[in-house]
């Protein structure tokens, strides 16, 4: 295995482009991609794209072909995959061991979905594809749904409460009106993200992600080869995938995701750097629940304390260890299958000293975690400037 | 009373569901721990419930296990 090290990135902005297309959404995050790692097509020796769902939305299967030969990448590898949310995340991963393992020189990596042609309803019923379709998803649950029993539970056992989840809401907010490829640029205050629409007890329209298209790439090299591309390489410190039961009523306990606990061991243990040491953070808050969740499982905060630790401000952008610094999921916007991406550029654009208005003084160390589903597929990457 | 017996391990009530589901909301769904051991996904009938409710099975629609709380 050798030193891996992203050398390039490239996004679109996300939100709701009704005369964009799927492809045209990857190819410009991977031409921009390209131009930002100073490299020509003919060099990528294999190219992944992770999406989730293009032939439900967009009746279009065989993805990675369909979108590499439009950016002039002809002959190499070309592989999807599907992972739910987690589905970048996971092209990534397996990217990563392409270069680690000596096989490439050069990978592209896309993420991609372009959600917005469909209408909410069929929208929620596509993305209930990552449930367990025989059992939970028949007998009504929505995704929405699932989280919104964890957060019961988690109420349950550990006392969280309705400000928590809000707190998570207001301060993503908060950093995606800073974020100008983010979706949502609004602010808002805990009385609206208390106050909205009801989804699923106790979730309402402000405890959820946001329906998205968009795209996001990154370039992955070996880092001594990375000199040739930027003098701003970042290094992938450690990463791992970990999966679980897809049946949230197959889980023993749901308060906590295993998948999660397994991928940050893993990774931690790989870069040889524990939570404390985490600088940044870019989570999977496709509900808030799911950011007070991964807070516990990566040991950011003890179990149970992770809606504690939200509402004191130590994740805001000016705490001691800001969390999702882009708005996030909730913000800056979900096109699922461009997440696990997306949080590697935003985490980069960061070390980089590149973030603009939302850029944090303290950024050599950061941590990108991509939840597939209700937690049966997890990535966990540690990136690292030193 | 079936003899499908089990306690609310966690619960929601949905507003927001699948062009499927739409004309049922809203509607409760929950986790139940069965006594028999095992949890499963089931629909809730009448009177809402609350996490740690008795709630037994009337019946099986199309798969899909609907409970009733005991009162």
């Amino acid at each position: 295995m050798r030193p891996v090290a992203v050398i390039g990135i490239g996004k679109t902005p996300f939100g709701a482009f009704p005369d964009r297309d799927l492809r045209s959404l990857a190819v410009e995050a991977g031409e921009k991609c390209l131009k930002n790692g100073h490299i020509a097509p003919a060099q990528v020796d294999a190219f992944f794209l992770g999406n989730f769902a293009g032939p439900s939305f967009a009746g279009q299967n065989h993805l990675a072909p369909y979108v590499s030969t439009a950016l002039g990448i002809h002959g190499v590898p070309a592989t999807r995959v599907e992972a739910a949310c987690a589905s970048s995340g996971s092209a990534f991963f397996h990217a990563y061991h392409g270069v680690a393992g000596g096989f490439y020189d050069s990978v592209l990596v896309i993420g991609v979905e372009k959600m917005t042609s469909q209408p909410t309803p069929r929208v929620t019923e596509i993305l209930a594809g990552a449930g367990d379709c025989a059992g939970e998803i028949k007998a009504g649950s929505t995704f929405a749904s699932l989280f919104a029993m964890i957060a019961r539970r988690h109420m349950h056992q550990f006392g969280t409460t309705r400000e928590h989840l809000a707190a998570v809401a207001v301060k993503n907010h908060a950093n995606g009106a800073l974020n100008p490829d983010a979706q949502m640029r609004k602010v808002i205050t805990m009385e609206q993200a208390m106050a909205g629409k009801p989804i699923a007890d106790p979730l309402n329209l402000y405890d959820c992600s946001l329906i998205s298209d968009g795209a996001a790439a990154v370039l992955l090299a070996p880092v001594e080869r990375a000199a040739e591309f930027t003098d701003k390489p970042v290094r992938v410190l450690g990463i791992a995938q970990a999966s679980d039961f897809v049946a949230l009523d197959q889980k023993p306990d749901i308060t906590t995701f295993a998948a999660v606990r397994r991928a940050s061991a893993r990774a931690y243990e790989m870069a040889g750097v524990g939570p404390a040491e985490i600088q940044l953070a870019e989570l999977h808050d496709c509900f808030t629940i799911a950011e007070i969740v991964a807070i516990e499982d990566l040991g950011f905060a003890p179990r149970g304390e992770g809606g504690p630790f939200t509402l004191a401000g130590h994740t805001a952008r000016t705490g001691s260890k800001p969390i999702n610094t882009s708005g996030g999921l909730k913000a800056k916007g979900h096109p699922v299958g461009a997440t696990g991406v997306a949080q590697i550029c935003d985490l980069v654009l960061q070390m980089r000293c590149e973030a603009g208005d939302r850029q944090v003084p303290r950024h050599s160390l950061g941590l990108a975690q991509n939840l597939g589903g209700s937690g049966a597929t997890c990535v966990v990457t540690i990136l690292g400037t030193v | 009373m079936s003899d499908v017996i089990g306690t609310i391990y966690t619960e929601t009530v949905i507003y927001s569901a699948t062009e499927a589901f739409a004309a049922d909301v809203p509607y409760q769904t929950a986790i139940v721990a069965l006594d028999s051991g095992g949890r499963v996904t089931g629909r809730i009938s009448g009177e809402r419930v609350r996490i740690d409710d008795r709630v037994s099975r009337v019946e099986v629609r199309d798969g899909v296990p609907f409970f009733r709380k005991i009162l």
